[in-house]
């Protein structure tokens, strides 16, 4: 059966009643590079690999400050996202004028959800093409948030999402169970070893890494190349580390070798 | 063409309304009179009422606007409740966010020329400390420990400065307003001897059945014999 019959438009239905359309833009999402988000008791980190098309260029930005207390990491369509962005920051900045408060994360997410779904509903247009992970601390609670194409949002205690995001979702589903009870420099070690798991054959610098953090008396921060650089000094220490232990083991080996033939 | 339907002057009005902190929360007071003019027209009116479990607001003015701010918060709190994901009580407005949305309200329309005539105490309780304050027809806001609307901050307010502590018992800050009513009814001519309280603390909002208390008019120049 030729499914394109029935995928060129939002408002058609196929047999099997899926909506190819939006697949096709989850598809889209799935293209961009890695994005991934943890979240402990006190803490909510994203960690995404950011690619440039070329020496030449700038690395393309993937993260953004929504509020103080919330931000995203997006995967896919770069324009999609913005103008999303653009509408977050609306919502929480007049919730602020009006209420004098922090909007909470739950109630954008789930406005931008309703704003998503309305594009898989009506003749003319398309869903938007972009998959954000949302963090946020409010109401003394961490959140991340996935959102997607088709309207569909979900909380999460740790998610990964773009190409080759299975890696990184399989690491965080070994891990996550230690992640409420984590300080914010373990948590984010984690996010970075994530994403190492989809990083493939690109090595990470401290350009292509991008991390932003939000918690307990910590607002949203995207923080700077040199202190994405310790973090990632930290995990090749690591690995270092067990190479160094290896070595060691062999010389032990050696000793016991020479003071068995001294008994001799 | 449609004649201009705004308002232009107050009607129906009530009096003063005052409120002070103390230890463990807060304790508003007024009277129950809404004065039609010079007559005493309706004297049992509630001028404090609640809004959520943990705030009240309290109205001085056109009692209508005062009807109908109610309404607008108590709809604005259910609308909210949709919105909240968790259907918690706690999650829902807080006594400084109600404040300041119906700051914003009065505000837009004092713009329009078209004012709700009140003066409207708000105080609640949220995350273990009091919140008080007024917002008035102008839309100005305004943060206090002790609060006193209408006449009551020519009156009362003078004597709440020199009386309140911080952190003060109960009992001396009932005793505080009790004295500022009896000062309101001897000089406010638009009072009666009526009063309603409401407290709020931890604990949630109590409001009470209308009081007397006590007065005297015995002055030695109405004494007869003493002119």
């Amino acid at each position: 059966m030729f499914r394109t019959q029935y995928d060129s438009d939002i408002s058609i239905y196929s047999p099997e009643g899926r909506l190819y359309q939006i697949e096709y833009a989850m598809q889209a999402v799935a293209q961009g590079s890695t994005a991934l988000g943890l979240k402990s008791k006190t803490h909510a980190v994203v960690v995404t690999l950011m690619r440039s098309s070329d020496e030449l260029s700038s690395h393309q930005r993937k993260i953004f400050k929504v509020d103080g207390h919330m931000g995203i990491a997006i995967s896919g369509l770069t324009a999609d996202a913005r103008v999303l962005l653009k509408f977050m920051r609306n919502e929480t900045l007049h919730h602020k004028f009006v209420y004098g408060s922090d909007l909470p994360t739950g109630e954008v997410v789930s406005s931008l959800a309703m704003k998503s779904q309305r594009n898989t509903q009506r003749w003319g247009r398309r869903p938007y093409g972009v998959g954000l992970l949302v963090i946020g601390y409010d109401g003394g609670k961490t959140h991340l948030y996935q959102t997607s194409p088709s309207g569909n949002c979900f909380s999460y205690y740790a998610q990964a999402i773009g190409s080759r995001s299975q890696s990184a979702r399989t690491y965080l589903e070994k891990n996550f169970k230690a992640f409420p009870e984590l300080g914010l420099e373990e948590l984010v070690l984690h996010g970075v070893k994530a994403l190492k798991e989809s990083s493939g054959k690109e090595t990470l610098t401290k350009l292509n890494v991008g991390i932003a953090v939000v918690g307990k008396e910590q607002k949203f921060e995207i923080l700077k190349p040199n202190k994405v650089q310790t973090y990632l000094d930290q995990i090749l220490q690591t690995e270092g580390e067990i190479e160094i232990e290896n070595e060691n083991e062999n010389e032990k080996d050696e000793e016991a070798e020479t003071l068995e033939l001294k008994l001799d | 063409m449609q004649p201009k339907k705004k308002t232009l002057r107050p009607i129906v009005t009530g009096s003063s309304v005052l409120g002070i902190k103390y230890k463990d929360g807060v304790i508003l007071a007024s009277d129950t009179l809404g004065s039609y003019g010079s007559l005493a027209r309706f004297r049992d009116i509630r001028r404090i009422v609640p809004i959520t479990k943990h705030t009240v607001i309290g109205g001085t003015g056109e009692f209508s606007d005062f009807q109908e701010i109610t309404k607008i918060l108590r709809q604005k709190i259910i609308e909210n409740q949709e919105l909240v994901e968790s259907g918690k009580e706690e999650d829902e407005l807080l006594p400084s966010e109600i404040h300041s949305y119906l700051s914003r309200v009065l505000y837009g329309r004092r713009n329009k020329f078209n004012p709700l005539w009140n003066d409207v105490v708000v105080a609640g309780f949220e995350k273990g400390k009091v919140h008080m304050g007024t917002v008035d027809l102008w839309g100005s806001y305004f943060e206090d420990d002790i609060i006193a609307t209408g006449y009551g901050t020519y009156f009362a307010l003078p004597l709440m400065r020199k009386a309140y502590k911080k952190d003060m018992e109960r009992d001396k800050a009932l005793e505080v307003l009790r004295d500022c009513l009896t000062v309101l009814f001897y000089r406010d001519c638009r009072t009666i001897n009526r009063y309603v309280f409401a407290e709020i603390t931890k604990e949630g909002v109590n409001i009470t059945e209308p009081v007397e208390i006590e007065t005297k008019w015995e002055i030695a120049d109405w004494q007869e014999g003493k002119l």
